[in-house]
């Protein structure tokens, strides 16, 4: 596998910093040298928020942001397609979008023939099962389904270490269910 | 001890998990950015019940070392946290703390100090505290964080050293960032750390006099005192590091040496930077065939200049990174100026190059690592005579 | 006099005064350039100087006196001149305006 990075865009209260955190936690499980860390800075609810993961098999030593990410995730559908998001995205990489059209027509609004697209409407799954748009486990779940870097078990481990006991419930539903429904545009 | 659970946790967190394994009686803290989270964490375990100790909630910074100070005099085991403008604000107690040798540990979360305000990472504040006395010690992964905490007790309450110690981190690049640590449970730190009192307290049944005023026939007296108990606590450092080494099977030096052993060129850092500088060695100089190595310091008071000196003795350059500066000085950085003293007072003639990067939370790229790599190379062939009279500013705009 | 001192090495640490009351050695009347003087006549027993005093270096005695007007008091005040540092709070307090301060000739 060598190294995979993971940027994560979001707006402050939806959970990106979470699910980065969950993502290297699931990696560790997986057996993996992984880190997370929120872009620095005053947090506040509303406000544009990104947030890194870094996994490898080997150790890991640089505290550096991650400059061109193996995929990027949008969880927040009115990001999709900023420039910022884009920004570095390795060739060949993963564009994976809160969204609900579909992935092709996601290629075609970023204009980038070269990356891999994947969609969930993760607002939609969450608003079912939270009554509210906490999207970042969906977003997770189609992270996990469309690039394959973690086992959905070792996520579904990560979610039950991490949340109190009455939200494991709904987020492993909801983690399924876009792991299930994801779209992917290779 | 392979195979034990390891947990995701922030650089704050494992240094609150440290805490609490090492059963504080007391946190007296006040809250500042990037630390918060740690006492925040200390708070949280005390209110349900993990850890049985007194929260003081307190109106600043300088309140709250005081606070620890007198409850390090009434013989508790005290824990505090600070960053930056904190640790501006505790600048006089923490003279107080090292001189009535009151072994309180405080975690640091480097931060730059203002003006202008910046909440991001530099070693401005850890700097700032290099002559109070304490000793001092910065981690660079959140692993080396727990554990310096356990190591930070071991040492402070040794009865040969009674000194107060940090153990700092990176804040941001450390702080908040996630990493697997493997965390020491209570009954382990206990056995390694016991809960003894070794220093005088106040107790009505033995009176004692602290904080007495110290005419000229005396105080100079405690100052020399002083001088010798971090004199000890690097003796004490070098058996407790042993001691963890066999009970929890991680090492720790008071200088790592990262692709030392056939290096002709390093690069000296602390923190979190020494990681990006390790990156860059496997990834990037050796590939190139580059003989780059590094030399990170993790003890820096008391600061290691036997051993230090000895590796550079053998290098054909060195750069030195500081993320501070020591404005006016006729040095620039201030590990430049420690590892300069160190080399040069002992007749070595490797050129030693200063570097300065990443104020003010200014990230240090590979391409800066670079920058530094190059500049240090072309020193190859030159003596400390040829070294550039002022330091690179690395990342700055003209 | 600073040779007779211990020196750092059995000192104990942090400047920790471990014999209570050691105090009483440092004899602070050098201090002093006036000198408090009661006036036993003019003195009411108030009480008042012993009150006042920062270093409790007034003495309130069992001894009797009678004044020249035959005013008979059972206490007597006087100071402690060893630690009276000479700050004339007595002196100021005073309502009988019986302390004078004098200049200290050594």
């Amino acid at each position: 596998m060598g190294r995979f990075e993971i940027r994560w865009h979001g707006r402050g209260g939806m959970g990106a910093v979470t699910a980065a955190e969950l993502t290297a936690m699931a990696a560790v499980k997986a057996g993996y040298y992984a880190v997370a860390f929120p872009e620095f800075g005053a947090e506040r609810r509303g406000a544009p928020v990104k947030a890194y993961t870094r996994i490898d098999e080997e150790p890991i030593y640089e505290k550096t942001p991650i400059e061109e990410p193996d995929a990027v995730v949008v969880l927040d559908s009115s990001m999709v397609g900023q420039e910022a998001v884009l920004h570095g995205l390795k060739s060949s990489g993963w564009y994976i979008a809160n969204t609900a059209k579909d992935p092709e027509e996601i290629r075609r609004i970023i204009g980038r023939d070269d990356v891999k697209v994947a969609t969930v409407n993760a607002t939609k799954l969450a608003m079912e099962v939270f009554k509210a748009p906490i999207v970042n486990t969906a977003m997770i779940g189609a992270l996990v389904a469309a690039t394959g870097i973690v086992p959905l078990e070792k996520v579904e481990e990560a979610v039950r270490d991490r949340f109190p006991e009455r939200y494991v419930g709904p987020n492993i539903k909801l983690l399924r269910q876009a792991y299930e429904s994801v779209r992917v545009v290779v | 001890m392979a195979g034990k659970k390891k947990l995701p946790l922030s650089g704050n967190t494992a240094i609150a998990y440290a805490a609490k394994a090492a059963d504080v009686d007391v946190i007296s803290a006040y809250p500042i950015t990037p630390q918060t989270t740690i006492v925040e964490k200390l708070a949280e375990f005390v209110a349900n019940g993990e850890l049985n100790a007194e929260v003081i909630h307190v109106e600043s910074e300088h309140s709250a070392l005081s606070a620890a100070v007198g409850a390090s005099a009434a013989g508790a085991r005290v824990f505090t946290a600070s960053s930056s403008q904190g640790i501006a604000l505790m600048y006089e107690i923490m003279f107080i703390a090292s001189s009535m040798r009151l072994p309180i540990v405080m975690a640091m979360a480097t931060r730059a100090l203002s003006a202008p305000i910046n909440i991001w990472n530099d070693h401005g504040d850890f700097m700032a505290a290099s002559d109070t006395g304490w000793v001092m010690m910065m981690a660079h992964t959140n692993q080396e964080a727990h554990d310096d905490v356990i190591l930070a007790y071991k040492i402070a309450e040794h009865p040969d050293v009674l000194l107060p110690v940090i153990t700092a981190i990176d804040g941001y690049f450390m702080s908040h960032t996630i990493e697997p640590v493997e965390p020491i449970e209570r009954e382990e730190a206990l056995k390694f750390i016991p809960k003894k009192v070794t220093w005088r307290v106040l107790d009505p049944d033995n009176p004692v006099t602290m904080g007495p005023l110290g005419t000229p026939e005396w105080y100079y007296e405690f100052k020399r005192q002083q001088h010798e108990a971090m004199k000890k606590a690097r003796e004490v450092f070098d058996e407790a590091t042993k001691e963890f080494e066999k009970t929890f099977g991680r090492n720790y030096e008071p200088v790592e040496y990262f692709m030392m052993d056939d290096a002709e060129y390093a690069l000296v850092a602390m923190g979190s930077v020494a990681g990006n500088v390790k990156a860059y060695i496997v990834r990037e100089a050796r590939k190139r065939g580059i003989k780059l190595g590094l030399i990170r310091v993790k003890l820096f008071r008391p600061f290691p200049a036997e051993e230090i000196a000895e590796v550079i003795s053998n290098l054909k350059a060195v750069g030195v990174i500081d993320r501070a500066l020591a404005f006016g000085s006729s040095y620039g950085g201030p590990l430049y100026g420690d590892t300069l003293s160190a080399a040069y007072i002992r007749g070595i003639d490797t050129p030693i190059v200063n570097f300065v990067a990443g104020l003010g939370g200014r990230p240090v790229t590979f391409h800066d690592i670079k920058t530094m790599v190059d500049a240090t190379l072309a020193l190859d062939g030159k003596t400390r005579k040829d070294v550039p009279k002022e330091p690179y500013f690395i990342g700055v705009r003209e | 006099m600073t040779a007779q001192l211990p020196g750092w090495k059995s000192l104990p640490p942090g400047a920790v005064i471990t014999r209570p009351g050691s105090t009483v050695e440092y004899k602070t009347h050098d201090w002093r350039t006036l000198r408090p003087v009661i006036d036993q006549e003019r003195c009411i027993r108030c009480r008042l100087c012993w009150l006042y005093c920062p270093e409790g270096t007034i003495i309130e005695l069992d001894k009797p006196y009678t004044t020249k007007a035959g005013r008979k008091y059972t206490r007597t005040y006087e100071i402690n001149y060893d630690y009276c540092k000479g700050c004339g709070i007595c002196a100021q307090e005073c309502p009988a305006k019986a302390i004078k301060m004098i200049e200290e000739v050594r």
